[in-house]
């Protein structure tokens, strides 16, 4: 690791008015550099791209060899209700069309190959090609994500800076209690939950869906309005996490010389809390919000289950439930590399928020 | 906290009483939890109904203690699944070092890389229906995590003088790794076990409440929240509240008798965020 001038503190650097400027001494924060150190990273990513090819080659694997281990019969879900009357001569011809004689190896090999050239076979339950499928769906997935995450960033960082000013006083408790009770309860009853006081009883929200029933063109509108409820409810199932963390980080950097200081210099209150306290309290956290995909995966099967939200997620439920082996396997390995890539998204943010860890992993 | 005295106290009695409930009023009951009563469709909470009734005029609280039996069952069944094939996987890993341990370490690493639900949704869809595939998929997303604990710890035993002294006994390594190594870890891995207990309900309840899992007359507290869906859009809302309420309970409760043993062994450090 090189050390840098900091040009935070060359000559000139104190004739800020700004009264935090001065004070941030915290012996862990990085030295100013002139911008994100982009080789170091570009190589990381590199690295963990490669090593996530033995990784997904192995869950690939994975998926076919359990398929095989299964009761399951590609021939008879392909066939459907035909399937029952068909001549015993007919099922083996689809059988070898289908490559379902063909041992398991070829067959997970057949799926890559064709997988790497965009093809991914076609989903029984949805009547498509599973890139279509995934394609269509997956803008929705990732909008209902964001989202959602971002107003559980934000209102657990601003409910974690509120509990964590007073250890152990009525804000404290109350909130902790809360987060307590919300992260062992289920997001698919929030959901319902919601879905009664907002749609039943309120009648204020819809309860599910992408648009009004009979409308035929999507507005902006009306997705808005349909995005409120599922949002709410993925953002809320994730607080509890980056509530606790937060209130954690802060509450520990509170007790820190840092902030004895400027609180010592007569700095105001909010500017230590935020300013001070926040910043320093803030960065283990932020760096384990890549690593949270999935469980923000976990929330999105069971919340866009219950608002009928029309992304990847509500599609993986229904392609386990008619045994749509395609899909399934397809959404599999997707949220395998979006898992991947949050892990690397997270390394890569803590190298950044602290330079003694370096790109190296 | 506070008062981790009371905190215990609580976590204990709430423990105590639901373990009581799952275990005697099913049988103490001897009204059956599935007979139908259409005269008494949908009643709201009352003396009569702590819970109020279905819409089949099923009384919910039973229905509720049946399915957090069923539940409780699943939950503990497939953690002790996990937890076995865990401690044995950590335990072949660290004993065996070298390839084997590199191995088994990135199949771990594969199996925690795909979110638990969606593996257990994918294991689930292929073998089912019934009750072992839900216990399987459960116990095959949960292993991972006891793996690396014991590994870990075994690779940090290793180094202990008592396993010197054997090596010098002239002990072959397997009588090591059985007689001195294993029941080291013993403890951990049933602490780890009995806090994956909450996770492994809260995952069967998913599956449940997909359509996934258990078949509807094993009605565990997942199946009753998803049967109460239609119920709901008509604004009864009891037949979905108590039973996630119910699922709230055991975690908490463990959570904080879990929360209690730590603060015992580790006075000092009372952070609330490693479990």
């Amino acid at each position: 690791m090189t050390f840098r001038p900091d040009p935070g503190t060359g000559p000139g650097a104190h004739a800020r008015i700004d009264p935090g400027a001065r004070t941030r001494i915290d012996p862990g924060a990085p030295p100013r550099a002139a911008g994100p150190p982009w080789r170091p990273m570009a190589r990381m990513a590199a690295r963990r791209a490669l090593s996530a090819v033995p990784v997904l080659l192995a869950v690939t694997f994975g998926v076919f060899a359990v398929a095989a281990l299964s009761p399951f019969d590609p021939v008879k879900a392909y066939a459907g209700q035909a399937g029952l009357t068909a001549s015993q001569a007919h099922l083996d011809e689809l059988r070898a069309n289908l490559g379902a004689d063909r041992p398991l190896v070829g067959r997970w090999w057949d799926w890559l190959t064709s997988a790497l050239t965009g093809d991914l076979g076609t989903s029984t339950v949805m009547r498509q090609p599973v890139a279509d499928v995934i394609a269509e769906r997956v803008g929705w997935s990732v909008l209902l994500a964001a989202t959602a995450f971002t107003l559980a960033v934000t209102a657990g960082t601003l409910l974690g800076v509120l509990a964590a000013r007073r250890p152990g006083g009525l804000m404290d408790r109350l909130t902790a209690a809360a987060a307590y009770v919300l992260e062992a309860a289920p997001p698919f009853w929030l959901g319902l939950l919601a879905v009664w006081v907002c749609s039943v009883s309120l009648g204020v929200l819809p309860s599910g869906g992408l648009t009004d029933a009979g409308a035929d063109t999507v507005t902006a509108g009306q997705v808005a309005r349909h995005l409120v409820l599922p949002a709410l409810v993925l953002g809320v199932s994730q607080l509890p996490w980056f509530f606790l963390y937060v209130r954690q980080g802060v509450a520990d950097a509170l007790a820190e010389d840092p902030v004895r200081g400027a609180r010592a210099r007569g700095i105001a209150e909010r500017t230590v809390l935020f300013g001070h306290a926040l910043r320093a309290g803030m960065l283990p956290t932020l760096t384990l919000i890549g690593s949270r995909v999935p469980e923000l995966i976990t929330g999105a099967l069971l919340v866009e289950t219950v608002f009928s939200w029309p992304g990847v997620a509500a599609a993986t439920v229904q392609a386990a439930t008619s045994v749509d082996f395609p899909l399934l396997a397809a959404l599999t390995v997707l949220a395998t590399v979006a898992v991947l890539v949050g892990n690397l998204l997270s390394d890569l943010l803590y190298g950044l928020a602290d330079p003694r860890v370096g790109f190296d992993g | 906290m506070a008062e981790p005295r009371l905190r215990l106290r609580v976590a204990a009695t709430a423990a105590g009483v639901l373990l009581l409930a799952v275990l005697v009023v099913p049988l103490a009951v001897p009204v059956d939890p599935q007979a139908v009563d259409l005269s008494a469709r949908l009643l709201p909470p009352s003396w009569q109904h702590p819970f109020g009734t279905d819409d089949l005029g099923r009384d919910l609280l039973l229905r509720c203690l049946h399915g957090l039996r069923v539940s409780v069952l699943v939950g503990a069944v497939a953690a002790v699944a996990a937890t076995v094939v865990g401690t044995t996987v950590g335990a072949v890993a660290a004993a065996l070092g070298g390839r084997v341990d590199r191995l088994l370490m990135r199949t771990v690493d594969t199996v925690s890389a795909v979110p638990h639900l969606l593996l257990g949704i994918f294991v689930v869809a292929l073998f089912r229906p019934g009750l072992w595939p839900v216990v399987a998929s459960v116990a095959v997303t949960h292993w991972p995590s006891t793996a690396r604990i014991v590994r870990a710890e075994i690779l940090s035993l290793r180094t202990r003088p008592y396993v010197d002294a054997a090596l010098s006994g002239g002990a072959s390594r397997g009588r090591i790794l059985v007689r001195h190594l294993v029941p080291g870890v013993l403890p951990q891995a049933g602490l780890a076990a009995v806090l994956m207990v909450p996770h492994a309900m809260w995952h069967e309840s998913a599956l449940s409440f997909l359509g996934l899992g258990l078949p509807a007359r094993q009605a565990s507290l997942g199946t009753l929240v998803q049967h109460a869906r239609s119920s709901l859009l008509a604004g009864d809302w009891w037949p979905t509240l108590f039973p996630g309420l119910l699922l709230i309970l055991p975690t908490l409760a463990i959570a904080g008798l879990a929360g209690a043993w730590r603060d015992r062994l580790s006075p000092r450090r009372r952070s609330e965020l490693t479990l």
